[in-house]
């Protein structure tokens, strides 16, 4: 029976299937054994990041199961293994996006725009906790929060201080937002109409992945129910008046951060996505008239080899869902377009210039795994934001692989590498088994809401965390090759004075708009969000009425209630 | 027997855990790091309560006294610790509980632990620090 498959599957045929076993036989039995004696191996046993054994060798015997046609195929087609379209960067790089952002909205405009000066391609956009969390600045949970981690927005005044002298029909934006997307959407809607640019002719993404933030991130304000409704009125919305925008953007990214193996991230990530899926259809819609505007997010971690496979594992099976599961007609359908983030919690604060190199392998990992869009992290952000001069390395870094490594003119060059695609299926087989027993939990609601994938996630980080302890795992300049540290090294601050500027900022515009225009619009948002209607107009409204961010969520609040962790 | 009464109350106080109460000050929701330190704690033999995310210095010293623990370690990455670890221990003191040991961890720029120590936190573990320097740390200071 298995030679039978062998038969039909293994490019090389049965014969030379048995052939090469019997090869590597005798090569096991003398050249390698003979060597072993002389040489042990470092390790008794080499694993992966996901706890996957690493073979000593892959030759065309763990290929033997591989259907050129049905497992890989060409790139643009399903199961999109080799890529999400024909050329891939032979005709465009992918997008190289900083995400950016922090202290006041003038700050981040001129941080943008030293970007763009640089050769970026496109924005990200990075808010503070009170933006996504949706306080205005001068809420009393705010404060020690404003401008930290990201730029403050509170009104539509900030957002178009933010993209001041930036044509909106030229760049594509991505705003990392979760509870509070549907302002900023409004917003930068607003804003758009206020420059002349169609909204027809928007491109970007709005992250509004409600779903990771209960699993791993924490920016939720709703319960998930409320969440997921608000999600699938913006898919609704986006299909109508912005065809051209990502209405979401699933993130595996920060399960990865909190700690998840490849093969949970991988897991989690389209078990998510599935829900989302689930979702969208139960509201109404159509398949076909969404799945091609979902788009991804992934880390590239340390892992070279595994980070790869990852990448094209999880674009083929997306694929293999959206077709056998959601029955897509349009094979656009089933594309999994992704933008990836090297791995921030690989930074080290000890010898901060290691993190460039290490950053250049996994943005490497992620090119040669087909990514539409790249950040790539700067070598400081262990320890804070990141400089300018810092920020210039790692931009630079994109453009080194994309003009000079040569990796960017062939499509999908480690494809057909015996180990790349062993370990391309072994992750997706692994994935698969997650996503069984998440189905069989009720989904990904039911397991966030059970805690398993937090509980997952916080496994894996406790025993990475142990691993590196005892030094079975070894972090360049922490557990081994450490030198002293030379002190006052230059970091980003972000000053106070942000705080109280914004503040006043705020009152200044609360002082000055139609109070009662505005009361009315938050009114009008209470009233969809208490109904059946699609929240997102009434909110774009409110956001042009001079309704804050603060005041739009406090809205949907009284409606929606809070989330509580559990 | 008032003697022999004092002689258990004393063994009993000294078989007792360390009580640490690991919380997450503020609006960031990274806590990898915290989740990691309070297993080790753990394995460490301590009692170790986890606010979750999201806690005001408010509620984290009104958690301190009431579970009557011995540590608080704060962990925030968000770059609002020095509001929001000063306050936790301002709050401490203002209830009588200045006795009880604040450290805290995250992404802590060199420059601001002068004065985090300053405003009376023990110590802080930068990015790095490994789970065995905390767990001896609270252990030596302990005692």
């Amino acid at each position: 029976m298995k030679i039978k498959s062998a038969k039909k599957h293994c490019p090389a045929g049965a014969k030379s299937g048995a052939k090469l076993k019997s090869h590597m036989r005798r090569w096991e039995a003398l050249a390698l054994k003979k060597s072993l004696v002389r040489l042990p191996e470092r390790r008794a046993r080499f694993v992966g990041d996901s706890g996957m054994e690493i073979k000593r060798l892959y030759t065309p015997l763990d290929l033997r199961e591989n259907d050129y046609l049905r497992d890989l195929g060409f790139p643009g087609e399903p199961p999109f293994t080799r890529g999400a379209q024909p050329t891939m960067y032979r005709s465009r790089f992918w997008t190289m996006r900083q995400y950016a952002g922090f202290g006041t909205a003038q700050e981040t405009n001129q941080r943008y725009r030293y970007l763009l000066k640089h050769g970026q391609t496109g924005l990200s956009v990075a808010f503070d906790l009170p933006t996504q969390i949706g306080y205005d600045c001068d809420h009393p949970l705010a404060e020690g929060e404003v401008g930290k981690v990201g730029v403050a927005i509170s009104t539509l005044q900030d957002a178009e201080d933010l993209f001041r002298g930036i044509p909106l029909d030229k760049v594509s934006t991505s705003m990392t937002i979760n509870s509070t997307a549907a302002i900023l959407l409004a917003m930068y809607i607003a804003v758009a109409e206020k420059q002349g640019v169609r909204t027809e002719s928007l491109e970007g993404t709005i992250q509004n992945d409600i779903l990771k933030e209960y699993a791993a991130r924490g920016t939720y304000i709703y319960p998930p129910r409320e969440s997921m409704r608000v999600i699938t009125d913006i898919f609704a919305f986006c299909r109508k008046r912005l065809p051209k925008f990502n209405p979401i953007s699933i993130s595996g990214y920060h399960i990865r951060e909190a700690g998840s193996s490849a093969v949970q991230e991988a897991a989690f990530t389209i078990a998510n996505g599935i829900a989302y899926v689930e979702a969208a259809l139960e509201s109404g819609m159509d398949v076909d008239s969404f799945a091609s505007r979902l788009s991804f997010f992934f880390n590239a971690h340390n892992n070279f080899l595994e980070e790869t496979a990852k990448f094209r594992a999880a674009r083929r099976l997306w694929a293999s869902i959206m077709r056998d599961r959601f029955k897509t007609r349009d094979p656009k359908s089933a594309v999994m377009r992704f933008h990836v983030q090297t791995a921030g919690s690989t930074l080290t604060a000890q010898q901060p210039d290691n993190n460039i190199v290490r950053v250049a392998f996994q943005a490497m990992s992620a090119v040669m795994g087909g990514a539409q869009s790249l950040h790539t992290n700067s070598r400081d952000e262990a320890l804070a934001l990141p400089t300018e001069d810092s920020v210039r390395i790692a931009l630079r870094t994109q453009q080194l692989l994309a003009h000079e490594s040569g990796i960017a003119d062939t499509i999908d060059p480690l494809g057909g590498s015996y180990a790349v695609e062993a370990l391309t299926g072994e992750i997706e087989a692994g994935a698969r088994e997650y996503l069984k027993k998440i189905a069989l939990m009720g989904g990904a609601v039911k397991a966030i809401e059970a805690g398993f994938m937090q509980s997952e996630i916080a496994d894996s980080a406790y025993r990475h965390q142990r691993e590196v302890e005892s030094g079975n795992r070894v972090v360049v300049g922490v557990n081994r090759f450490q030198s002293p540290e030379p002190p006052g090294r230059q970091v980003l601050r972000v000053s106070p004075s942000v705080e109280r500027r914004q503040r006043r900022k705020l009152a200044v515009f609360r002082r000055k708009r139609n109070l009662r225009r505005a009361q009315a619009a938050l009114e009008g948002v209470k009233n969809a969000a208490g109904g059946t209607d699609n929240v997102v107009p009434p909110i774009l409204e409110a956001v042009k009425s001079g309704a804050t961010l603060g005041e739009i969520s406090d809205a949907l609040r009284e409606i929606f209630g809070e989330h509580r962790e559990i | 027997m008032n003697k022999n009464f004092c002689r258990k109350n004393f063994f009993r106080r000294k078989a007792k855990k360390i009580r640490v109460l690991i919380a997450k000050p503020g609006l960031d929701g990274h806590d990898r790091g915290a989740k990691v330190v309070v297993r080790a704690l753990r394995d460490a033999g301590m009692e170790v309560i986890y606010t979750g995310i999201r806690q005001t210095p408010e509620a984290i010293a009104g958690a301190a006294v009431q579970e009557g623990v011995d540590f608080v370690g704060l962990s925030c990455l968000s770059g609002a610790h020095n509001h929001l670890f000063a306050r936790v221990v301002r709050l401490l003191r203002k209830k009588g509980a200045a006795n009880i040991a604040v450290f805290a961890g995250g992404i802590i720029p060199a420059a601001d632990i002068p004065g985090l120590k300053k405003a009376g936190i023990k110590e802080i573990f930068p990015p790095g620090a490994s789970t065995r320097d905390i767990t001896q740390w609270v252990l030596r200071t302990a005692q």
